[in-house]
């Protein structure tokens, strides 16, 4: 897992292994500059002598401006590293997601993809520049301050291998203890913000039922429940503080009484008063150390879980993928099905599409009906091979749609998806998704095939009004037109319309399908509607049910021939009908 | 950059001063203790090297070269050294314990005062406000908030105090290096501050752009399907990476600094250090200053560490206390947002109406409701709850120079079903926003049973209107929990009953959990269609006397849509409903269709009248049959 990870640092390997190294530098001045402030001290101060005094000093500043040196580079190292792999690690997964095939975004769902692209990264980041700094300088600074007592003292240096594991301990189990804790308190967080958002996004639906109340009794429960436990997780977290203090104290007065024991009775031969100075420095800083390393500790088991998410997009296989020598032209927009089965997860038992066997001609205009689940779009999601058939074989201008290259196939196969989205931008950057390099008459043609020339010409900015995130500033109807647009802007030679046109109003879905009809005739039109009036005047209906194909033909031979199609006309045509 | 110099980060006064006020008005006692705590602990710990003077002046120094030294003295001040330290440590205990109630406790009032505001705002928020920015002062302002006021607020407070203890300590024993200290104190406070600066206007544009980029992977995601089908993935990387190395420059400049903050700090004392030693030495050995012995430079030495350690503190919460005032600053920016306003005096009670006619409000369920008019003169009228809808001359634009609906009129009498058509856009749904008053109208009146609708409370105006729309929103909990949205205190067979009405429980029962089926991210886990049904459902439930479905079955096929239909058709017997709808199977049989184009009614009648008017009802109608 962390060798998958590390590949993300790249280009900022050099800093990664830079900051570990001037950090160690780093922290070995830092434990000297201790040893000298006692020996100025001793040998100054104690001595009255300026001479000595200055020539420390002077030494000691020397250390000092390095440590600055190599503290400032460290961090300035770290910053770069750090965010430089965050950086990497967010490119890397974004384009791994841009190569998911629709099984392997379904396979995740959209909202844990956005999830692990972006808090997840953020906290394993944190990881990550802990690793390299904090991680590096706490474990060196135990050692180094270990060794610096040991060298004045080894006697004295016992007490702090008394404290050191009792420290450890009593901070490792209060870590431990609050974890679980913590871990709760984010579920409950996301509950927590799962009700705003739900709230943000229903406010009509409270309002209507009059439930504010009932809302917010709701989110006072789980803010409760939050207040309980994070302050039950605090407060086991409110002894560290108290037990770093008790083991500082602890180890002056050790060292004090200890010490001022042996300074008098071997008259300062062992010990000198500065040194003890400094031995209560390095305590602290032993102890300063090990309350960092059960930091790391509890901040690593936490992005552990982040890392591991990261990774299983990291490792996931874009389901589908080119093929060796692949085609790049689609010939004409003929399609044929020819004994195809599909199965969203690939199990026989749960197969939406069942022997399906189709000939559909270049520029024929096709409807397709049926009721909700039986398979209408899987049936279309096929041909720009967005999902690959389970079994039997679909061929797009006599060729398998395997073979092709999968970007000349879709940019031929322009399919207008269900739950379809335009994205923050102007209308004419939304267009040009079809065409990079269309031009403004191209999508104005396109826009009027898709008879939205007429409502966009009402806007102020025209072409270039802004279109909000997801579209909200513009209606239902409208955003179904702009959708067709776009797909017309890349001029395919098949164009599938998956229930495009339902928020349009039955004029307007007329003047579309006649405008296709005149003005790219030569195109394959496919149309799933639940609308009669949107296909009975299509070249051939095709009447699914329950994951078959239950008759072919046209509206006059369905409405004679066909249960469900008689049905679903006479439900829509009734009373009025007749007049 | 130059624009980003004018974000630097600032300190909102009024919002310290109110966030303070929140904090110290409901834990008074608590911070009373917290205070004397903090001033105790501080007190220890700025002892502790006074300590280690004290046992090296009074008592290693004297015993030295002593042929028997006596240890007693020691041994008491060591323990005293015990009990002091003792005593600090408790303190220290007892703060950091009520810190954590203290700063706990004022978020969940932050946050629940920040909730039930929100349910009080008008739908215009909603409508206008970003939903991922609502969401950001739940999460990253109140995020920034708890870590500052659990350990900012203490560390500042301690820091202070130390440094207060430390500065008396250090006068008393030499005032001209207290100076020299003071002196340089400036210099690192000045270097502090300019880091910190640069360091925030970084932080704050790496805020910014790592919620652009945020934003960006959340749109492209979600739209991942649309960018596979156009094959505009390389375009999305461009895009991506542009917004990805702003980030980076952002951040790294930001942590830049902050990383170098410590060891600038650090070392400053250090040199600081050096300077007091040498300069303590040069005065003390020149004699000029009598009063600086050899153990006074020493322990002043001791104390100049303990004084650069509360700085350091204090400088490294500065950008955390910065973001936490910012965040604080928006959430009171939503905690003051205008509420909707609800003057209304109609209310809705459970009625008695005996065979004169005659209402009498009662207690118990009914099954007839009555609205409770209050007139000025004292006098106090029941009027039956019907459903009669009137509209009279109705002006209404969403922003004060754009109207939208111009001079609507229309009535609908209790049991009607009244059909609005018409292009998007032409002010169908603004329509329906009014009746239930998610807006005001601007000029005009709507009477409900003859009642001003400005008159009723807005609670029971809505509760006596059912609302079905285009997008379904669901909640998180089981189906049968959302069917219970409609009517709190519902039993299962009323919810079954509901349910098969709206032609749902055949698919509900099918699911494995049935009605315990837990629904979660807005019921994804169904299709539009069954999410469309459990949302009539819901509004079946309820049981409302009139009824407003926009676009309620645009995602149930019509062989569905027709079993619904038969279901709501019985359930509507007697009540009022107004439907939008695109497909003309369904308005078709309505009592009135109201042609609506850029917010005029262009066309009103029956769907026959209509027809035979040859206008744009025809028209619209026509062009579904044309071939016929």
């Amino acid at each position: 897992m962390i060798k998958k990870l590390a590949k993300s640092i790249r280009e900022y390997k050099k800093q990664a292994i830079l900051t570990p190294l001037s950090v160690a530098v780093e922290v070995v001045l830092e434990v000297i500059v201790p040893y000298f402030m006692a020996l100025l001290i001793d040998e100054g101060i104690n001595k009255s002598s300026i001479d000595n005094t200055v020539r420390i000093g002077i030494a000691l500043v020397v250390f000092t401006l390095l440590s600055l040196f190599f503290g400032a580079i460290s961090g300035m190292f770290a910053a770069k590293a750090g965010s430089g792999f965050a950086k990497n690690l967010r490119k890397d997964l974004y384009y791994k997601v841009q190569n998911f095939s629709f099984a392997n975004i379904d396979k995740f769902s959209t909202s844990s993809i956005v999830t692990r692209l972006t808090t997840d990264v953020t906290y394993v980041q944190h990881a990550f520049q802990m690793i390299i700094r904090i991680a590096i300088r706490a474990p060196l600074m135990l050692i180094f301050s270990l060794i610096m007592a040991i060298k004045i003292n080894l006697n004295m240096s016992f007490i702090f291998l008394g404290l050191i594991p009792f420290v450890a301990l009593v901070l490792f189990i209060i870590s431990r203890l609050a974890m679980p804790l913590f871990e709760k308190v984010f579920k409950k967080y996301d509950d927590l913000n799962n009700i705003v958002e739900e709230n943000t996004s229903g406010m009509r639906v409270v309002k209507s039922f009059c439930l504010e109340e009932k809302e917010k009794e709701k989110f006072n429960k789980k803010s409760e429940e939050i207040f309980g436990l994070f302050s039950k997780a605090e407060k086991i977290l409110a002894y560290n503080s108290p037990t770093m203090q008790f083991a500082m104290y602890a180890a002056m007065i050790l060292i004090a009484w200890i010490g001022a024991r042996i300074i008098v009775t071997t008259n300062s031969t062992e010990l000198t008063t500065g040194e003890l100075t400094s031995l209560i420095t390095y305590a602290i800083q032993v102890l300063f150390s090990i309350m960092m390393l059960t930091m790391i500790s509890v901040m690593l088991t936490i992005s552990m879980a982040s890392a591991k998410r990261i990774v299983e997009i990291l490792e996931e296989e874009p389901s589908i993928k080119n093929s060796a020598d692949p085609i790049t032209k689609v010939e004409d927009g003929s399609i044929e099905f020819k004994d195809v089965a599909f199965s969203y997860i690939g199990e026989k038992e749960k197969e939406v599409l069942k022997n399906i066997n189709l000939k559909i001609k270049s520029g024929e205009t096709v409807g397709i009906i049926g009721g909700t689940g039986v398979g209408k779009s899987s049936l279309v999601n096929l041909i720009p091979r967005l999902y690959d058939v389970t079994e039997g074989s679909l061929l797009v201008a006599g060729n398998n749609v395997k073979n092709y290259d999968i970007e000349t196939l879709r940019d031929a196969v322009s399919c207008v998806l269900q739950k379809n989205v335009l994205f923050s931008g102007t209308i004419k950057e939304n267009l040009r998704w079809g065409n990079e390099n269309a031009t403004d008459e191209e999508l104005i043609e396109a826009c009027k095939l898709a008879q939205a020339d007429s409502f966009i010409q009402e806007f102020p900015d025209k072409y270039d009004t802004y279109i909000e995130q997801g579209g909200t500033n513009v209606s239902g109807g409208q955003k179904q037109r702009l959708c067709i647009a776009r797909a017309l802007v890349k001029k395919p030679k098949i164009l599938i319309l998956d229930d495009s046109t339902s928020a349009v109003d039955t004029k307007t879905d007329k003047l579309i399908r006649d405008a296709f009809k005149n003005k790219i005739p030569n195109t394959t039109k496919i149309i799933i509607a639940q609308r009669i009036s949107s296909v009975e005047d299509c070249d051939k209906i095709i009447v699914m049910k329950q994951g078959k194909i239950d008759a072919i033909g046209t509206h006059e031979e369905l409405i004679k021939s066909n249960e469900i199609y008689k049905e679903v006309y006479e439900s829509q045509t009734q009373q009025g009908g007749a007049a | 950059m130059k624009k980003m110099e004018d974000k630097r980060p600032e300190l909102n006064k009024g919002t310290v001063k109110r966030l303070l006020k929140i904090i110290t008005e409901r834990y008074k006692k608590h911070l009373f203790l917290v205070g004397i705590c903090l001033v105790i602990s501080s007190v220890v710990s700025v002892s502790a090297p006074l300590f280690s003077k004290k046992i090296i002046d009074e008592y290693i120094v004297p015993l030295l070269g002593t042929e028997n030294p006596v240890f007693d003295g020691l041994r008491n001040l060591i323990l005293i050294m015990c009990g002091v330290f003792l005593v600090g440590i408790i303190a220290t205990f007892i703060y950091n314990r009520l810190m954590v109630i203290i700063a706990q406790g004022t978020l969940k009032k932050i946050r629940d005062t920040m909730f039930s505001k929100m349910q009080k705002l008008p739908i215009r928020y909603f409508d206008t406000v970003p939903h991922g920015d609502v969401m950001s002062h739940y999460t990253n302002d109140t995020d920034t908030l708890e870590q500052m006021i659990s350990q900012s607020l203490p560390q500042l407070v301690s820091s202070i105090l130390s440094l207060i203890a430390v500065t008396i300590s250090m006068f008393a024993l030499s005032w001209q290096l207290t100076l020299f200290i003071f002196f340089f104190v400036i210099i690192m406070l000045r270097v502090t501050m300019s880091i910190t600066k640069r360091s925030g206007t970084y932080f704050i544009g790496q805020q910014e752009t790592l919620g652009k980029v945020n934003g960006y992977i959340e749109e492209m995601i979600n739209g991942q399907k649309v960018v596979k089908v156009f094959n505009y993935e390389d375009r999305a990387k461009k895009d991506f990476d542009q917004l990805n190395e702003n980030l980076y420059n952002n951040m790294v400049n930001a942590n830049k600094f902050a990383n170098i903050l410590m060891p600038v700090l650090n070392n400053l004392g250090n040199i600081e250090y050096v300077l007091v030693a040498i300069l303590g030495a040069i005065l003390a050995i020149s004699g000029k200053v009598p009063t600086l012995t050899i153990g006074t430079i020493s322990s002043f030495l001791a104390l100049t560490r303990s004084f650069n350690q509360p700085i350091r503190n204090v400088s490294s919460q500065a950008n955390t206390v910065v973001m936490a005032i910012a965040g604080a600053t928006r959430i009171f920016k939503l905690i003051d947002e205008e509420p909707e306003i609800d003057d209304g005096y109609v209310t809705l009670v459970n009625a008695k109406i005996d065979e004169k006619g005659n209402i009498t409000e009662t207690e118990e369920r009914t099954g007839k409701w009555a609205w409770k008019h209050p007139h000025h003169d004292g006098r106090l009228e029941y009027v039956e709850l019907k459903g009669h809808i009137e509209m009279e001359n109705v002006d209404f634009g969403y922003e004060p120079d754009k109207e939208i609906l111009h001079n609507i009129s229309l009535y609908a009498k209790p049991g009607q079903k009244i059909a609005f058509v018409g292009a998007t856009g032409a002010g169908k749904t603004t329509i329906t926003n009014l009746i239930n008053r998610f807006y005001d109208v601007e000029d005009g009146k709507i009477r409900y049973d003859g009642i001003n609708i400005n008159k009723i409370r807005k609670e029971d105006l809505r509760r006596s209107l059912g609302l079905v729309l285009q997008d379904t929103n669901l909640f998180t909990g089981t189906i049968k929990d959302n069917i219970k949205y409609g009517k709190l205190d519902a039993t299962d067979e009323e919810v079954i009953n509901a349910a098969k009405i709206a032609n749902a429980h055949e698919f509900i029962s099918m699911l494995p959990n049935g009605y315990d089926t837990m629904l979660t991210q807005n019921g994804s886990q169904l299709s539009q269609g069954q999410r469309q049904l459990i949302a009539i459902a819901r509004c079946a439930i309820n049981d409302p006397p009139v009824m407003i479905l926009d676009e309620a079955t645009s995602s149930i096929d019509t062989r569905t849509e027709k079993l619904v239909q038969e279901g709501m058709d019985k359930l509507m017997k007697g009540r009022t409903v107004f439907v939008i709808a695109h497909r003309l199977s369904t308005v078709r049989n309505a009592k009135a269709i109201m042609v609506l184009e850029h917010g005029n009614i262009i066309e009103r009648g029956t769907h026959e009248q209509l027809l035979e008017e040859k206008g744009e009802y025809y028209q619209l109608y026509t062009g579904a049959f044309e071939l016929e």
